[in-house]
């Protein structure tokens, strides 16, 4: 057990430093001092939650509130994303990146309606190449898709979703991707495929939208985000750019 | 009743490339045109929030809003077709400009071969080659006789680009030279020459430098911000119709555009057109617009919905192969590439330009010899930098999984160590690959929808099959470490991304029984109405549509200009 945390200990500063070095912060042998390190959410599992209302310099973000979940149905969203998107060597995972977050203000919004899709009767199954014919909207999927997680967890493992074991959580989200539920109402791969888009959805869209926070996305790919222009590196080799949001065109 | 305004010389239906242009070109002249849109309003000034993948590649904020109206689709005649609920495999436009303002700007002249498939393919491998119920036929024009119009489309949107050895003749060079390139472009080309081929920059509407157009519209030089495709460009280097052809229409005094006005029915007395009948969408009012000229140059799916609804025009009929509204729909055959993984370099493949690629043509037309192959054409093969936006570019070696740990770190690791050789496969029109309207479906005001009968066949998978070698060979000589490629088409599918380049459907030729419009895109059975667009290829080709649409326009405004005068069928 010390010996795993002695372990992990090390992963976190390595995976730290090679956060740093992504993220142009430890650019140029730039010192970087506490306060900008500790800006870092995964740094330290333990203070996370409290991270954000210690440190003065980060303005409290009133928009990590739900518009749409429940409570319940929102930690499995965050516990489901993370496994799609772990937290590793990289930088932070689905949880950190406020995808959950993301989803449920989506949800509340046009996309959750399909509001600017096709949804007028009558509806027939189709082949599969025809594309989704149901006539639920997303949020209604996400709806009986949650509910369906949390019972297919209950029926195998005896126990909620959230409470269940990394492996048992990557078990009871394979059935569903590979469509091993039976269920009535919604397909669980469709359901599951959803999950999966929204979560790089999260991950990556501007930070506006509540994930990809602190831009952390990008900075694990070194995707520089919203610059103007390019004429500089367009012909050159590989160049690490710090990124830029949307916020930043205002 | 609906209300009746003042008559015009010409009403435009749909104010995109091609509706732009022709206003600009008959209004110069002195015709009095109104242009009718369904969407909005647009200008340069609206896209500084542009960079946003989210809002525009992902939840098309540009594109036709699909609760309103959209397609139907079904893969054979003995199928429901069923309604195109979401986005894939092709995105529609809308507004102010149309697709014209979040095109990526490749800009292509179809093959000299294009234009007399048939004859050409008869000459060299006899009427044999040519399976039972593929209906190519010739388009009634010749590359030499379109030269002129594509060279007038290329000198006003500024075309950037270098001479391609194995296309048909220019009368003049580029008006802008090559874009830049990059090192991941060289790779390319240095692969291409090594296996004999013939690569060149592909020709760009992104605009390598600042240039003034013959009609003294000025614009910026390309960022290369690699927000193209799906958007629209906020320094007006991309050209479009907002920031080219429009504003010289308008000029004249003689444009009035009317936006939100959504046109149902085009109005006929005898066998020619009266005007259209539209409705004001601010307000639900329904009102007629008389002109001495109606010009459809809306997309492909309504304009031949338009003309289907309104009783003009012969409708095709697959089964006897008679009629001709509807008939030789295409698309493309676009999933022949290879996908190489570069496990010790990194490339700037964050930036880029919509039309920032190279090409070769070397399997492109009949540019090789088909004698031993089962299938016609070929298509482009490209290496395309318009810039890898994170949520859509998470590509991986076969055998990863789609999520999870290993998912993870491999789309991370290959974020910036992928490139793609990509073939756009040509797609030849069959006998049951049609456009009619839907029995079932309708849209906001209660009309039918547009139904799509099309599937792929063996031409498209043999072609797939060829393209997907070819791209693999030009990836084994840029030295990727791990190749991923297409290992069977499959069957067509509506619910993934390959290209808005769908035509056909109201076709040009010489002979009236086999197309609905002649080489002005005059209509045989009603010669005031034009219709203007992809709609009118007979076949599609292995390049991107604009610049023969483009040429079209400019073709179709001539002979619009001379039947104003004369009257009469023009050809």
């Amino acid at each position: 057990m010390a010996e795993n945390s002695k372990q992990q200990e090390k992963n976190e500063s390595l995976s730290r430093r090679k956060f740093l070095k992504n993220s142009g912060i430890a650019v140029g042998g730039l010192a970087v001092g506490g306060a900008l390190g500790s800006l870092l959410p995964f740094k330290d599992k333990t203070n996370t939650d409290n991270l954000e209302v210690k440190n003065p310099r980060v303005a409290e973000n009133y928009t990590q509130a739900l518009m749409y979940f429940t409570r319940e149905q929102f930690k499995m969203v965050e516990v489901a994303t993370e496994r799609i998107f772990p937290a590793d060597d990289n930088g932070p995972g689905a949880k950190d990146l406020g995808v959950a977050y993301f989803i449920d203000h989506q949800l509340s919004g046009d996309w959750g309606f399909n509001a600017r899709e096709y949804m007028q009767p009558p509806f027939f199954k189709g082949e599969k190449v025809q594309g989704y014919q149901g006539r639920l909207r997303r949020r209604e999927i996400f709806d009986i898709g949650l509910r369906e997680l949390q019972n297919h967890s209950l029926t195998k493992y005896k126990k909620n979703f959230v409470d269940l074991n990394e492996d048992e959580q990557i078990d009871i989200l394979t059935d569903f991707a590979e469509d091993k539920v039976k269920l009535t109402t919604i397909s669980p791969s469709g359901f599951f495929n959803m999950l999966r888009s929204s979560t790089l959805e999260g991950a990556y869209s501007d930070p506006l939208y509540s994930g990809n926070r602190n831009m952390d996305g990008w900075k694990m790919r070194n995707y520089p985000g919203s610059q103007m222009a390019y004429t500089e590196v367009i012909d050159k080799e590989f160049t690490v750019i710090p990124p830029k949001s949307l916020k930043d065109h205002l | 009743m609906a209300k009746k305004l003042p008559k015009v010389d010409v009403v435009i239906v749909g104010v995109g490339w091609a509706g732009g242009i022709i206003a600009a070109e008959l209004t110069k002249q002195g015709l009095n045109c109104v242009g009718l849109e369904r969407g909005k309003e647009r200008k340069t000034e609206d896209y500084f929030m542009m960079h946003d993948e989210l809002r525009y590649a992902l939840r098309y904020d540009l594109m036709q809003n699909l609760s309103k109206e959209t397609i139907t689709f079904r893969g054979n005649e003995k199928l429901r077709a069923l309604p195109m609920r979401q986005y894939g495999s092709f995105i529609l436009g809308e507004g102010l400009g149309g697709s014209g303002v979040h095109w990526n700007g490749q800009n292509y002249r179809f093959l000299p071969y294009d234009f007399e498939i048939r004859s050409k393919t008869i000459e060299r491998y006899g009427e044999k080659k040519i399976p039972k119920d593929m209906t190519i036929q010739d388009w009634g024009i010749t590359y030499d006789e379109l030269e002129p119009y594509f060279d007038k489309f290329e000198k006003m949107a500024g075309i950037s680009g270098e001479e391609n050895p194995l296309a048909g003749k220019r009368s003049s060079p580029y008006p802008t030279p090559p874009m830049k390139t990059t090192p991941a472009l060289e790779k390319f080309r240095k692969a291409a020459n090594n296996l004999k081929l013939h690569p060149y920059n592909r020709p760009s509407a992104n605009l390598s430098e600042p240039y003034t157009n013959p009609d003294g519209v000025a614009r910026a030089a390309c960022q290369y911000c690699a927000y193209c495709e799906r958007f629209g460009c906020e320094y007006g280097a991309k050209a479009d119709p907002v920031v080219t052809v429009i504003p010289v229409a308008k000029k004249t005094g003689k444009f009035e555009i009317r936006t939100h006005s959504n046109v149902r029915r085009v109005l006929k007395s005898g066998n020619k057109a009266t005007g259209v009948m539209y409705v004001d969408t601010t307000t639900g009012e329904e009102i007629e617009q008389p002109a001495d000229i109606v010009v459809l140059t809306s997309y492909v799916f309504n304009n031949v919905r338009l003309l289907l609804q309104s009783g003009i025009g012969r409708p095709y009929d697959p089964v006897a192969g008679t009629g001709v509204i509807g008939k030789n729909y295409a698309y493309q055959v676009q999933k022949g590439n290879a996908t190489g993984f570069f496990d010790k370099e990194e490339f700037n493949t964050y930036a880029g330009a919509g039309a920032l690629g190279m090409v070769v043509d070397d399997f492109n037309g009949d540019n090789f010899d088909h004698s031993n192959l089962n299938f016609i054409h070929g298509g482009s093969i490209a290496i395309s930098q318009t810039g890898f936006r994170p949520i859509s570019n998470n590509k991986v070696p076969k055998g990863t999984p789609t999520w999870g740990k290993e998912f993870k770190s491999n789309s991370i690791k290959y974020a910036n160590r992928v490139l793609s050789v990509g073939g756009q496969g040509a797609s030849m029109p069959f006998k049951h690959h049609y456009l009619d309207l839907d029995p079932t479906y309708k849209d906001e005001f209660g009309d039918p929808l547009i139904r799509i009968t099309y599937d792929f066949e063996e031409q498209d998978r043999q072609l797939a099959k060829y393209l997907s070698e070819r791209c693999v060979d030009i990836m084994k000589e840029m030295g990727a470490d791990h190749i991923d490629t297409l290992d069977e088409l499959g069957p067509y599918d509506i619910t993934t991304y390959q290209s808005t380049h769908n035509t056909g459907g109201i076709i040009m030729g010489a002979d009236p029984a086999t197309s609905a419009v002649n080489n002005y895109l005059q209509m045989w059975d009603a010669d005031n109405v034009f219709v203007v667009g992809a709609t009118a290829f007979a076949h599609n080709s292995g390049y991107n549509p604009t610049g023969t649409v483009g040429a079209l326009a400019y073709r179709a405004a001539e002979g619009i200009l001379s039947y104003k005068q004369k009257g009469g069928l023009l050809a």
